[in-house]
């Protein structure tokens, strides 16, 4: 089963594409990751996915369904949601609210228990009752990630969920995403790259807006062009 | 467990602070000053209009310098109909308020495409425009205006009586306020304070903004319409500066005073400011000087208005 297939996608601002003619499929259950350098398009793609930006050309299939139109709000609905790379929480209510309020925006229901459940899931029980804008860097990350859960999405588009982490607090997210494999499709966008050869099923690399490969790890580990524009050293043994 | 956003209804203090409100005509009776009634009548009202705005600035982070159209079309829906042989409030007042919800709704579907200071622009060009066809329309008395012979009737009771017309407006404002409440604690008044906070959040996790939004645009400029229709049916004359900017100005002034994303803060903005009105504008016509240096005090020593002031002290 195919959750996601990307055809052709492409966005520019002024004279910079962003994203360039990229195809991308997810299988359902799949986590594929997406790595490149600053400024390769990563975060523009996750808008388009989205639904936050409008693609240029291209089109954005759900589960069978055409979606390159649709605001992001409806795309929620169908089962898509994203976190975002500079944190994006509501400070100023708790953080079992903010769970609360992301249940309510996609089931349209004020429902506590289930937000507790999230609360749980990125581990952040001992915090309910805190306002989510007296959190630590590392937790107000989790609940990033957690808003993009609460909506029970069944494909999450998750923008860097480490940036800015120390190695224990990145661990938690890595035994959260395993924790999660299988029973959401998740397309990672991340620079960690222990965590993504950890992780994922498939990688897709970008640069300059552009896919330079695609494949299980092992091929992406040992594709000389990718060495060559973002691994360098960097890239596991 | 922690609910940041609840409301919660103090039953002593509102039932002392209603208490002293239906008093208040007595009051006026004792001490032989009857015109009282009529000032707290339009207190009232007022009132009932700022919180209106509240309710877009204060909980829904929408920032509408052109609440005083909805008002305007809500008193000359009234001043229309009157002349035209309507004479019960019954129909008056809903048509005032269907007048203000309509007239919201064409300036809201346009105004919350966009945000931030084009809001404020465009909510102010549309209630310019407004109230320049006002101006320039014969059959609205122009600048003239028009006036009403009597005021509506209300089956049983007279609202040709001061004291009942009172009344009647206390009620309706306890009742937006009652119903305020109910709507800020539902589900509707917490995504409409998350669209306050960080709306493009909001669109991520599923909420439809823009809808949400344009929802209780509609709810304000109905509460305003109804505002509108009560001022003209008290006064028994409407004119074109009701729908001035400065009047979309002075209810602003009155929801900063108040203490804007508060419960009560548009009802003691309106209260605050117009009795100030009353008690020095006899005295001194640069009274709106005075109003000034009052709202630059309460911005910078008070951002959350005499609501935040009267909470701290609590
Ligand atoms: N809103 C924008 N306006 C103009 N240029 C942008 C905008 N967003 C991104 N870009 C440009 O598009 C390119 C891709 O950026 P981005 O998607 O943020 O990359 P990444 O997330 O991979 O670091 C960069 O050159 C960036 O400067
Ligand atoms: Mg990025």
């Amino acid at each position: 089963m195919t959750m996601l297939r990307v055809g052709g996608l492409q966005k520019h601002f002024g004279g910079v594409l962003a994203v360039d003619d990229v195809d991308l499929e997810l299988a359902e259950g799949e986590l594929h990751a997406v790595i490149g350098p600053n400024g390769a398009g990563k975060t523009t793609l996750i808008h388009l996915l989205s639904g936050a930006l409008k693609a240029d050309a291209g089109v954005i299939v759900l589960d069978g369904r055409d979606v390159t139109r649709l605001a992001m709000h409806r795309r929620v609905r169908l089962g898509l949601a994203r976190s975002y790379q500079i944190t994006s929480v509501f400070p100023n209510i708790t953080v079992l609210e903010n769970l609360a309020l992301a249940v309510q925006g996609a089931s349209g229901r004020d429902d506590r228990d289930r937000a507790r459940t999230e609360l749980g899931a990125v581990g952040l029980g001992a915090r309910a009752d805190d306002l989510a804008g007296a959190l630590a860097h590392g937790e107000r990350r989790r609940l990033e990630l957690g808003l993009a859960l609460a909506t029970g999405a069944r494909l999450l588009l998750l923008d860097e969920p480490m940036a800015g982490m120390g190695p224990e607090e990145a661990a938690r997210i890595v035994d959260l995403l395993s924790a999660l494999k299988r029973k959401r499709t998740i397309l990672l966008v991340e620079h960690d790259m222990d965590a993504v050869f950890r992780l994922a099923d498939r990688i897709t690399t970008l640069v300059d807006g552009r896919v330079i490969a695609s494949g299980a790890p092992e091929e992406i580990r040992r594709h000389p062009e990718v060495r060559r524009a973002y691994l360098g050293e960097e890239a596991p043994q | 467990m922690r609910d940041t956003l609840y409301i919660p209804l103090r039953p002593w203090p509102t039932l002392g602070v209603v208490a002293a409100l239906a008093l208040l005509p007595l009051a006026a009776a004792t001490l032989g000053q009857p015109f009282y009634v009529v000032f707290a009548t339009r207190v009232l009202i007022y009132a009932l209009i700022a919180t209106s705005l509240n309710l877009l600035i204060g909980y829904g982070g929408m920032v509408s310098f052109g609440h005083a159209a909805f008002v305007g079309a809500g008193a000359y829906a009234v001043a229309m109909l009157m002349p035209a042989g309507v004479a019960s409030a019954w129909l008056l007042w809903p048509a005032a308020l269907l007048a203000g919800a309509g007239f919201a709704f064409l300036v809201g579907a346009v105004s919350l495409r966009t945000r931030g200071v084009y809001f404020i622009m465009i909510t102010l060009a549309f209630a310019q425009m407004a109230y320049y066809l006002v101006l320039s329309l014969r059959v609205l008395g122009s600048d003239d205006g028009l006036t009403l012979s009597n005021r509506p009737s209300l089956g049983l009771v007279d609202l040709n009586r001061d004291t009942t017309f009172y009344y009647a407006a206390l009620a309706i404002l306890l009742a937006a306020l009652a119903g305020m409440r109910v709507l800020l604690n539902a589900p509707l008044g917490r995504a409409l304070q998350g669209i306050r906070d960080n709306e493009t959040r909001m669109e991520a996790i599923g909420f439809a903004t823009y809808r949400l939004k344009l929802l209780v645009f509609v709810i304000a400029g109905a509460a305003a319409g109804l505002g509108g229709g009560l001022l003209v049916s008290l006064n028994g004359l409407v004119g074109p500066n009701l729908l001035n900017w400065t009047q979309s100005g002075l209810l602003m002034i009155m929801v900063i005073l108040g203490g804007a994303g508060r419960l009560l803060g548009g009802a003691l903005g309106a209260v605050l400011l117009l009795v100030v009105e009353e008690a020095i504008a006899e005295h001194t016509i640069h009274w709106p000087l005075v109003i000034g240096v009052v709202l630059l005090a309460v911005v910078l020593f008070a951002p959350q208005g005499l609501s935040g002031l009267m909470r701290r002290r609590a």
